[in-house]
């Protein structure tokens, strides 16, 4: 196990070498955050009862956009092409001649990431948001612990779902076709666009079906407290289930087929 | 261990190539539709490799000298046949079987760019679980043999080609693997970079009994490591044996240069058709080139001498390239 913690370091102190590409996004980040905090506010306001939007308060909206923004990085929202890169160059194979797990020398890695991501994007981002707008935060301790726990597991769908999109590639070789359904499904389906209870009735059932969810609404749901601990904590370690089985049963089948590229 | 270290029975690996289309649904339609032609990336190749060998696999390019390695190592699956590799069947044991193997890429390296070589050799060393002992033994070793002190602690991406290389053999040598594949190890190296990993791989070879499978297309890695090769075209083994019966099976043709007193002037030209041929002709020198199989140097001197005093003889071997290329471009060659 030594070894996945030793992967994992490496990739979270790796991101320390771009802080060039820190700044940005943070910055990006949040300009996102302020324009979309407008919009809301503007039509919270437009509102004249100044209630609620499907359990939506304009204060929990605002902090649902913030904890969106800073959520970007840590689950990559954007999509995640790492292991393609490597199907298409052929590096794939040093990989594969490892005494590892495929699926755990990337999903340490990852995690890796995902930390410094939380650290360096996340935290800096959600402070601004912090700074600027009058957010909610978790009432209790227990909420806020529940919040922290509900990041690495968000990443861990995030993670299953983006390995098996990479795994395309055994098949493809040309990711951009997948990488467009991929993005859309992600950034809609997770609640990263708009929050999941304001989709039509049938979309929004439809979405609360999928794992997709635990990417970004749970734990929004889960610092906002519209969600119980127990159980949102509880639905993504079910998606982490069901998605790791899902890797590696996909990983089972690109393996029999695969197709190495170069010499 | 008993019986081969590598063992390749009738190894076949068919690819499906697939037409490819541009798009999203292009890529939604190449997941459905199963169109394509197959070919036969490796047709039949057995061979058996005993323990402490080293063997040249070479090959023209797409001769399927790489597919073999990657079924050897388990990463690509046979479509039909066996391969037995320390003890393991590969396509069941493919952890197992990376820890008993070490790999050398020249084109590719297994290190991580952004990290420095001994924190790189540092990760192997967690991945392969090496014991701190042995990891320092190696690690010293390699330090010495390699020269590698004056870049340890330099990022992997800011090495030079033969830095990085030596910086590659280190790594795949940490957890004393008992085979070491080299696919092209010296390619793009210099003269003295290339002579000094071939100093390392020999003595290696010598000190540890590690078995050795090397790919390249530079025959001198091979005429001074490998004592046999396994020669693959098209897919199948052409020849498996010493490298020295290689040249006088294919032969090719043996050179011998007459140097007359005078010019023998054109009725040299008679010699020809005697089972050789006159390559060249200038003024008293002239070059003949026969075949070692159908006639003999001091029957070209006799024949010679009808025709002037020869003053001088030279011979020239064929060179184990042309060997080479002459099988690959042999009679029943599809080649262009």
């Amino acid at each position: 196990m030594r070894i996945y913690f030793e992967l994992a370091l490496r990739a979270f102190r790796q991101l320390f070498a771009y802080q060039a590409a820190m700044l940005a996004g943070i910055f990006t980040n949040s300009v996102f955050g302020v324009m979309l905090s407008a919009v809301y506010l503007a039509l919270f306001d437009s509102h004249s009862d100044g209630t609620s939007v499907e359990g939506f308060s304009a204060r929990e909206t605002v902090t649902y956009v913030w904890i969106g923004q800073a959520l970007i990085a840590p689950v990559m929202i954007w999509g995640w092409w790492e292991i393609i890169k490597t199907i298409r160059t052929g590096a794939i194979v040093t990989d594969m001649l490892k005494p590892l797990s495929f699926f755990g020398f990337w999903l340490s890695r990852d995690l890796g990431r995902a930390v410094g991501h939380l650290l360096l994007r996340g935290v800096p981002t959600l402070i601004i948001g912090a700074l600027f707008y009058d957010l909610v935060y978790p009432g209790t301790p227990g909420r806020w612990i529940a919040f922290l726990v509900s990041i690495p597991f968000a990443v861990i769908v995030s993670f299953c779902f983006r390995f098996m999109m990479n795994l395309w590639g055994f098949w493809v070789l040309d990711h951009r076709g997948i990488a467009g359904i991929a993005t859309v499904i992600v950034g809609v389906a997770s609640g990263h666009l708009l929050p999941i209870a304001w989709y039509p009735d049938a979309l929004r059932d439809v979405f609360n079906m999928l794992p997709f969810r635990a990417i970004v609404m749970l734990p929004v749901e889960i610092w906002l407290g519209q969600a119980g601990i127990v159980e949102g904590l509880g639905l993504q370690v079910f998606w982490i289930l069901v998605m790791t089985a899902a890797a590696h049963w996909l990983q089972s089948v690109a393996e029999r087929k695969v197709v190495v590229q170069g010499g | 261990m008993d019986g081969p270290m590598i063992e390749a029975r009738n190894l076949e690996k068919r690819f499906t190539v697939r037409r490819h289309r541009e798009g999203a649904f292009g890529a939604m339609r190449s997941l459905v539709d199963r169109g394509g032609n197959e070919v036969s990336a490796v047709k039949d190749v057995s061979f058996s490799i005993n323990r402490g060998e080293m063997v040249g696999y070479i090959g023209p390019n797409g001769a399927g000298k790489s597919t073999t390695i990657k079924m050897l190592t388990g990463i690509l699956v046979p479509s039909s046949g066996e391969a037995t590799v320390a003890g393991f069947t590969p396509r069941e044991s493919r952890k197992q079987l990376a820890q008993q193997i070490g790999v050398v890429f020249g084109q590719r390296t297994q290190l991580w760019w952004d990290l420095a070589l001994a924190d790189s050799l540092e990760l192997l060393r967690h991945m392969y679980r090496v014991p701190e002992k042995r990891f320092r033994e190696n690690l010293n070793r390699a330090r010495e043999l390699l020269v590698l002190d004056d870049f340890m602690h330099t990022p992997v991406r800011q090495l030079s080609l033969g830095q990085r290389m030596r910086g590659d053999l280190a790594a795949a040598l940490l957890h004393d693997p008992k085979i070491l594949y080299l696919d092209e190890p010296t390619i793009g190296l210099d003269i003295v970079a290339k002579a000094r990993i071939r100093e390392f791989l020999a003595a290696l070879n010598r000190e540890t009994h590690v078995t050795v499978l090397l790919t390249t297309h530079d025959l001198a890695d091979i005429e001074q490591l490998c004592r046999r090769i396994i020669v693959i075209d098209r897919g199948q083994v052409v020849y498996d044996g010493e490298l020295g019966a290689l040249r006088n099976r294919f032969g090719g043709k043996r050179h011998v240069i007459l140097d007359f007193d005078q010019d023998p002037g054109d009725a040299i030209s008679t010699l020809a058709g005697n089972n050789l041929e006159i390559v060249d002709h200038n003024g008293p020198r002239v070059r003949v080139a026969f075949d070692r199989e159908t006639t003999s140097t001091p029957r070209v001197l006799a024949l010679a001498s009808h025709h002037g005093t020869v003053r001088d003889v030279s011979i020239e071997e064929p060179a184990i390239e042309d060997v080479i290329r002459q099988m690959y471009e042999g009679p029943d060659s599809q080649h262009p």
